[in-house]
């Protein structure tokens, strides 16, 4: 019971999404007038349309002094669980107890002015972290030496460059010395000598007893600094104990979740303009792409306005989510790129071929952006639809495992004979 | 409830038991329903960050514009010459028997405080949703420090008397010993109105379009531009009930000795003000959980 740093018992955290009119915010205008349309309101929809369960039923206690690595595909409940646990956010159901002075290191360089020196924003950055105006002072030198920005303590801080300004911002957090610190991915910054040294700054913080909370897409990062990990998955988690399980595990979710068909169906549509069905047809059924062969994306498009503004794009994603293939659509004629064109209200067919694609083995999804070019609005984006698999069984090597941190792109190459050479001594 | 327990007590007993294990704060998060309590201890906790956000406002805004400083004379100082042309001389409106530019300058500067804050405050949350979307620290200190912002301008403004005073001729009374508690009221209205202002634009964003038309029609309701001895007897009271009405004639008053001393109006003025400040702190504290959410 002492030694507990953080126990969680029954988090949930629901969120409603914005159906039809009701944005994030309202206006007082619309609130105005939704009292003067309640005695003719339909009865409501049912909750289970316009609300989702970021986190559902998570519990998990902490000991003092661990070091626990939070892993999880996107979306999976990770920043919402950080969130909480900062004090951000609130559950809807559930409680949490620290046990401790905590540090949040949600995002790096928070509260940075641009017209402050890096001397005023070493201060003001610490003092929103929640560190005293002393202690600023008191480590103020090892702040500056750590960001290496001694010549430029007093110019403003929109002087800097993105390295300095990046360095400035990780040197004041990694000063932050809580009982318990909760880091959100914050090392993926500056170049990698510089990420060794925050990396080696944060074992440091974890040898010294203190307790960490550590949120990382890095498997790397992760084996480094943690013993134990918790895994996330659909805002519950999966696994609770130590790293290399826990990330075994992570790649077996990454694994099962890609097992999705290769057509896409809104369902139910919304009711704005948006892709109502999605297919991609591969060589062979169920999702199975011969390597080399050719690949069409078929997209059904339903539109509720006129326009002439629309633009259309996808990405193909490989398993670690990293984009491979950009597609974005240009018009045959006219060759106007991005625009598809003055379109009246509708629904429309648009395919993309693809002739020669390079994709290596693996599974691949695609994500798509429909956006209103005239007013930069982001219509609908659909991530990690159209699963299907590219297979390489045409070429030698057939019986070759797809093995993890392989490039997912196949260039031509043409290698020449070995020959014999001398070189001189 | 959220609560934090003070850092000389210990959440278990078995932490006081365990030698080497010094105590610490435990902090228990949990859903909140309905009405939140303000916890001002957890605020004065936090008022070197307070300090380090004031500093921040008014160091960038004096560093920004070409006037700095001075933009906080020019403000009330061309507002008075203005109203001195067209409202004490061209339309002849009394000014408790002082000279118009001196009434309608000791009403300016608090007037001009209040409306600055009310802007700031109101914007102030949504202005500030990257710290809110990342960092902890009470919500209150936001708005708080938009607020206090002003204070710097105010004493800034405060200065044009000196000069003011001394070509008039008039020499305050004792009354001016009253100055720093309109001061306070002052900053008590800016703060009631300025939460209420903030939170709600924080769930209805149109709120920020309604605050300058509602500032204009605000100061013609308040005895900025002629004296409260023109409201006729029976709306006294109800005109009095203006948290601002206070302010500003307690600001004649001790300034220059114009209008009646403080008694019932200012009375009625000052609890408008407190009930502002109270209920706002509330509704606050209540929207606080759903700032991080919608901002």
């Amino acid at each position: 019971m002492s030694d507990i740093a953080i126990r969680v018992r029954g988090l949930g955290k629901q969120y409603r999404i914005g159906g039809g009119n009701r944005g994030p915010y309202r206006s007082l205008r619309e609130s105005i007038s939704d009292v003067f349309k309640l005695p003719f309101r339909r009865p409501a929809s049912t909750d289970e349309e316009t609300s989702f369960w970021a986190l559902n039923n998570v519990s998990f206690d902490i000991r003092r002094g661990e070091a626990v690595g939070v892993i999880g595909r996107n979306g999976a409940g990770k920043s919402t669980l950080l969130k909480i646990l900062s004090r951000i956010t609130e559950p809807t159901t559930g409680r949490v107890e620290l046990h401790g002075r905590v540090g949040s290191l949600l995002e790096v360089g928070t509260g940075f002015h641009p017209e402050l020196t890096g001397r005023e924003n070493i201060f003001l950055n610490g003092a929103i972290l929640g560190m005293r105006r002393s202690e600023i002072a008191r480590k103020f030198d090892e702040i500056v030496a750590f960001a290496e920005i001694e010549r430029f303590l007093d110019t403003p801080v929109r002087f800097y460059s993105s390295g300095m300004y990046m360095r400035l911002a990780f040197a004041v957090a990694a000063h932050l010395e809580p009982e318990i610190l909760i880091v959100d991915e914050v090392l993926a910054v500056g170049d990698s000598g510089f990420q060794k040294k925050c990396l080696g700054k944060m074992e440091n913080i974890a040898q010294h007893g203190r307790t960490v909370l550590f949120v990382s897409h890095s498997m790397q990062a992760v084996r480094r600094l943690t013993t134990s990990c918790l895994v996330l998955s659909g805002g519950e988690v999966v696994y609770d104990g130590p790293t290399a399980g826990a990330i075994r595990e992570y790649e077996r979710l990454q694994r099962l979740d890609t097992d999705m068909a290769p057509t896409y169906i809104a369902n139910p549509p919304p009711r704005h303009s948006h892709i109502a069905q999605a297919s991609v047809v591969t060589s062979g059924p169920c999702g199975q792409h011969e390597w080399g062969h050719p690949l069409t994306f078929r997209f059904t498009l339903h539109f509720t306005e006129s326009s002439q503004h629309f633009t259309f794009s996808f990405q193909v994603m490989d398993e670690q989510e990293r984009p491979v293939i950009h597609c974005y659509y240009i018009h045959p004629v006219t060759k106007a790129d991005y625009a598809l064109g003055p379109v009246e209200r509708g629904t429309y067919q648009v395919e993309c071929h693809l002739p020669h694609p390079r994709l290596y083995m693996g599974r691949y999804t695609v994500t798509t952006w429909l956006t209103n070019r005239r007013s930069n609005q982001l219509i609908e984006k659909l991530s990690r639809i159209l699963a299907f698999e590219v297979t390489m069984h045409e070429q030698p090597r057939e019986e070759y495992e797809r093995q993890p941190g392989e490039a997912a792109y196949v260039e031509d190459w043409a290698w020449s004979p070995v020959q014999p050479v001398e070189i001189g001594v | 409830m959220e609560s934090t327990a003070p850092l000389d007590k210990t959440a278990s007993p078995d932490l006081a038991a365990t030698p080497h294990a010094p105590a610490s704060p435990v902090i228990r998060i949990e859903p909140t329903r309905g009405w939140v309590a303000v916890r001002l201890k957890e605020l004065w906790a936090y008022r070197e960050l307070l300090y380090f956000l004031v500093w921040r406002d008014v160091k960038v805004r004096y560093k920004q514009t070409v006037l700095g400083a001075a933009w906080a004379l020019l403000q009330p100082l061309f507002t008075m010459l203005v109203f001195s042309v067209f409202f004490g001389r061209l339309a002849g409106i009394p000014s408790d028997g002082v000279p118009y530019p001196l009434f309608a300058l000791a009403a300016l500067i608090p007037w001009t405080f209040f409306a600055n804050a009310l802007g700031q405050s109101s914007n102030s949350l949504v202005n500030s949703a990257h710290l809110i979307a990342k960092v902890y620290f009470p919500r209150l200190v936001i708005p708080l420090a938009s607020v206090l912002g002003g204070l710097v301008d105010l004493a800034v403004a405060c200065s044009l008397f000196v000069p003011m005073l001394l070509y008039y001729g008039i020499t305050p009374g004792w009354g001016i010993l009253w100055l720093p508690g309109f001061v306070l009221l002052a900053i008590v209205t800016a703060l009631g109105v300025g939460l209420w202002a903030s939170a709600l634009n924080v769930e209805y964003r149109d709120v920020r379009h309604v605050i300058p038309f509602a500032t204009q029609l605000w100061m013609f309701l308040t005895p900025v531009v002629y004296p409260g001895s023109l409201v006729p007897e029976r709306w006294r009271l109800l005109y009095n009930l203006n948290p601002m009405s206070g302010v500003v004639d307690g600001f004649r008053w001790a300034l220059l000795g114009a209008g009646a001393p403080p008694g019932l109006p200012l009375l009625a003025s000052a609890l408008a003000s407190l009930t502002l400040l109270v209920t706002g702190a509330f509704y606050f504290r209540r929207m606080e959980k759903t700032f991080a959410d919608r901002v």
